[in-house]
């Protein structure tokens, strides 16, 4: 091989690894590799092994079978003390009997970093979660949100080879996970440490991710980046999972086409050229704030969602209730899903 | 228009108001009916007799009639400060204590933490069974049980003798007592431990891993400080117990081996002493209650 191959290091690499608890096969052969600085977001419902791939990272778990590689060293066998991770627990997991700075120290001087530069590094973590001053606090002093930081910086101080997140924001409420979505993003941006997250939550995957694995039944069913796998989805699951799914057959070809992608027509309204139209009955007119969304009764027998933007007031979008509607949309816009699948 | 009034549907049983809608209207009615039994009892039996203890201890007794005399005197305190031999028993008796529940605790912490994070849900049955089987037999068949391995042609020396090595004579000493004494109290110092225990949670031994803190370190700067208002919560059952028992020093120790149970026992029974006995009482009452103020601080009764 030439050398340029051999300098090449991603931060992760997985290689056919398989986990089954009894009879229940939590992780079917996943391959995988992790760029160093990387968002990655492992995508998928509860039961897809998202988390149990996760751990297996971590070393809490032993895989069956298949290989791991932390920054090119084989660590299928290395136990979770001596790997190079770091965890943000679903539950953080914060030692209760510890002050806030303790907890973000531990990592340190378990490592034996000496006090000054200890306490110098648990300040600029501190700082970093904007949580100055918050260091001599217990962890049941904070609130969800400052508890959520407090076990990031604890996992970050060490500048781990991948920092791993356990749905972290599964906890808080919408408004706190939205700005921990972007403030996580900066983050990670500042640090430059590679992160692999697990969520469930298919807006946060694609709001943060650089590439987003999705996973069902202990299987990657694709990997890409946020539009890759909003835009071009490989399979049916993936369209499902991600997003609205609107899968049509149409002369043997199964494909998506997105909500915001189709028009939806007044009976006075004309096409464009080159659109596909087809006609159908409104059936169900769901209001969610910035848009409304439109179950359409196709003609021929699928049901669409189409997706309008609330131009005007709600009055606007109720008079298309129980009316015969027309949904065109082009070519370009839809998506052929793998055959066979 | 119709002339029927609209009915409220009642309730089977018929009575104008069923009890438990009453209870939800008068909440204090349902604490009040459930704390008055057992609220009698602790004030008329158990805090009376102990108002009543402290009062006896200022009487004193006639020497010739032996007859108690009510009058306040504060010489029977003055005979326990002034006489080194009370000295002696006390010092003995809580030094045995603090013995007794430091081998305890550290016999209990791994037996618990076994129990608690590392037995199987079959096993842990069974230690479960094993701990608490031996309170089903009597004390004291429990006690002469250990004078036999102890005594000097009992089982000990016996297997000691047979494998050459020379007899260790701990039967009737204050080693006896300490083994007695340890033995018979370890399971009220393995349930609380082992409950403090099971209530770490397991995400917290996985972060401290996954810090890079190995085993040893993680039960030393995780598990240890979380269990320890457990381990405090049994030291009151073994401390406590030890410090009032008067039977084992009669059965299992020696000539110096007097507790104050057995003062107090000795000026009840013979000595007809009873505002003595009564003074020589409040120094366990006392040594528990700061020895429970500092248990509360340590945590133990979030434990129990």
């Amino acid at each position: 091989m030439a050398a340029g191959d051999d300098s090449h290091r991603p931060a992760l690499r997985l290689q056919g690894v398989r986990k089954s608890y009894g009879q229940v096969v939590a992780v079917a052969g996943v391959d995988l590799t992790v760029e160093e600085g990387e968002f990655f977001t492992l995508l998928g419902p509860s039961g897809s092994g998202k988390t149990t791939l996760l751990r297996l990272i971590a070393g809490f778990e032993r895989p069956d079978t298949g290989r791991i590689e932390l920054g090119g060293r084989d660590v299928t066998s290395t136990p979770p003390y001596l790997r190079d991770t770091n965890t943000v627990f679903q539950d953080y997991a914060l030692f209760p009997h510890m002050s806030v700075a303790d907890n973000i120290g531990y990592g340190l001087r378990v490592k034996g970093v000496s006090r000054q530069p200890r306490e110098e590094r648990v300040q600029r973590a501190l700082k970093m979660v904007r949580l100055e001053g918050l260091g001599r606090r217990r962890p049941n002093q904070l609130s969800g949100g400052q508890r959520q930081r407090v076990a990031l910086a604890r996992a970050v101080v060490n500048e781990p080879e991948v920092l791993l997140l356990d749905e972290p924001l599964g906890a808080l409420d919408l408004k706190l996970r939205q700005e921990m979505q972007i403030e996580l993003k900066q983050i990670q941006k500042e640090v430059g440490i590679t992160f692999i997250y697990v969520t469930h939550d298919q807006e946060e995957a694609l709001t943060m991710s650089d590439r987003v694995a999705v996973m069902s039944n202990g299987q990657i069913e694709q990997i890409g980046s946020p539009v890759d796998v909003y835009e071009r989805p490989a399979t049916e699951f993936v369209a499902g999972f991600i997003g609205i799914s609107n899968v049509l057959v149409r002369d043997g070809v199964r494909f998506v086409v997105r909500p915001e992608k189709i028009r939806m027509l007044a009976e006075s309204e004309t096409a464009d050229p080159g659109m596909t139209v087809e006609p159908g009955r409104v059936e169900e007119i769901i209001y969610v704030g910035m848009t409304t969304r439109y179950l359409v009764h196709l003609d021929r027998g699928e049901r669409l969602v189409a997706v309008r933007q609330n131009m005007d007031a709600l009055g606007d979008a109720q008079k298309f209730q129980g009316r015969p509607v027309r949904l065109a949309w082009t070519a370009e816009h839809t998506y052929v899903l793998d055959k066979g699948r | 228009m119709a002339t029927e009034t609209v009915r409220r549907p009642r309730p089977k049983g018929g009575g104008a108001v069923p009890f438990a809608t009453l209870f939800w209207r008068l909440p204090w009615l349902r604490s009040l009916l459930l704390l008055t039994p057992p609220l009698a009892w602790f004030v008329v039996i158990y805090f009376a007799s102990l108002i009543l203890l402290l009062i006896t201890a200022f009487w004193t007794t006639d020497p010739f009639t032996t007859q108690i005399v009510q009058v306040w005197t504060t010489s029977n305190f003055e005979r326990l400060i002034n006489e080194p031999v009370y000295h002696d028993i006390v010092g003995r008796t809580v030094v045995l204590a603090a013995l007794v529940t430091l081998t305890d605790a550290l016999l209990a912490f791994p037996f618990a933490y076994y129990m608690a994070r590392l037995a199987s849900r079959r096993v842990q049955t069974l230690l479960f069974a094993a701990v608490l089987l031996p309170l089903w037999a009597s004390y004291l068949a429990r006690v002469y049980a250990w004078i036999l391995i102890l005594n000097h042609s009992g089982v000990l020396n016996w297997s000691l003798q047979s494998i050459g090595l020379p007899p260790a004579n701990i039967g009737y000493t204050n080693v006896a007592m300490w083994v007695v004494f340890s033995y018979i109290w370890l399971p009220f110092m393995i349930i609380p431990a082992y409950s403090a225990l099971e209530r770490v949670p397991e995400s917290l031994l996985e972060a401290s891993a996954d810090l890079g803190a190995r085993r040893w370190r993680t039960i030393r700067d995780i598990v240890l400080p979380l269990a320890l208002p457990g381990v405090v919560a049994g030291s009151i059952f073994t401390f406590s117990l030890t410090l009032g028992d008067f039977i084992t020093p009669v059965l299992v120790g020696g000539a110096g081996s007097t507790f104050i149970g057995n003062v107090v026992y000795a000026n009840i029974g013979i000595a007809n002493n009873v505002p003595f006995a009564a003074a020589l009482s409040t120094i366990p009452v006392a040594i528990m209650a700061v020895y429970l103020l500092i248990a509360r601080r340590l945590g133990a009764f979030e434990a129990l």
